[in-house]
């Protein structure tokens, strides 16, 4: 089963490097840029079948490890 | 005093740590690797060094806060013993839920290598005992991510709680802007958890030991330490 887990950056929280891709979007001209956010994406391979037991584990992967929900959001996708 | 100086792949001042703990206590320190289980029996001190531990990959400090030695770290921790986290360190710490908050990208996005000036902001700890309350020191720092940041009723439980041990400022000890030079809240070098038995900073006391290194600003720390942990 393959899965993708997104974490972000939580509302508030200063993203410095989302500001300077912004900005240099900005100088490319890129039209109608509002703003940036930067996140990271995780593309994972999962031996389980199980759609619950997969989203657990997922859930599991990210509060331990992949976010740190201090600062940061995920969201799990399951996409096969 | 017996400490115990972890070593996690990636990680490059284990050694000038190592250093400035025998200089201070006349003692070798345990060099204690990441897949270990257990620390030496009889360890007082435990270090967390600077270093860019597992390349920094995924988040600063995050890979190494989940090795197995730091079960071992948060027991110990739990019981009261003293654990020292510097630059990296402090990082792990914080991943590692020993210490709140989080050590994000400088506020201007550059890795900042040079001396900055500190303030201690009291001297009652095992930590600033080699100190006076508002003394300036000079110290090293080497980082990127070095923006401590947490929520506000964090940051307010630690300034109530005198938890904020070292602060930057210019070398005449004015906490400024100018002087912030990573942007942290309310401009945090080091803080303690809620017990006051586990530090994280960013400065490097470890490299201002010795008169060869030009300044010997950091050995407060590291002798208050010994003189705590030989009164214990």
């Amino acid at each position: 089963m393959k899965a993708r887990v997104t974490v972000t950056l939580k509302t508030g929280i200063l993203d410095p490097q989302g500001k300077a891709i912004e900005g240099a979007l900005k100088s490319l001209g890129v039209d109608g840029v509002a703003s940036v956010r930067q996140g990271k994406v995780f593309d994972i391979e999962l031996a389980a079948t199980d759609k619950a037991k997969a989203e657990a584990a997922l859930k599991a992967a990210a509060d331990k490890l992949l976010a740190n929900t201090v600062i940061e959001n995920y969201r799990v996708e399951l996409l096969s | 005093m017996k400490s115990a100086v972890l070593v996690f792949p990636g990680i490059n001042r284990e050694r000038d740590m190592a250093r400035a703990l025998k200089l201070a206590s006349g003692n070798d320190a345990a060099m204690v690797w990441h897949a270990d289980t257990a620390l030496p029996a009889g360890t007082d001190l435990v270090v967390v060094p600077g270093g860019f531990s597992y390349g920094d990959y995924l988040r600063c400090g995050a890979i190494a806060a989940r090795a197995p030695v730091m079960d071992a770290v948060r027991d110990f921790a739990a019981k009261g013993g003293l654990v020292l986290g510097v630059c990296n360190g402090f990082q792990i710490l914080c991943e590692s839920g020993l210490l709140p908050g989080v050590l994000m990208r400088n506020a201007q996005l550059k890795f900042v290598c040079r001396d900055v000036h500190m303030k201690i902001e009291r001297s009652d700890t095992p930590f600033t005992r080699g100190y006076n309350a508002g003394q300036v020191i000079r110290v090293p720092v080497a980082h990127g991510e070095g923006n401590y940041e947490a929520d506000e009723e964090t940051l307010k439980r630690l300034e109530g709680e005198g938890r904020v041990l070292y602060r930057y400022c210019s070398p005449e000890g004015v906490v400024d802007e100018a002087s912030n030079f990573n942007g942290a809240a309310n401009s945090i070098a080091g803080i303690v958890n809620e017990r006051g038995n586990v530090l994280g900073m960013m400065p490097h006391p470890e490299n201002h030991v010795e008169e060869i290194m030009g300044c010997t600003d950091g050995r407060g720390l590291f002798a208050g330490l010994a003189q705590h942990l030989k009164a214990a």
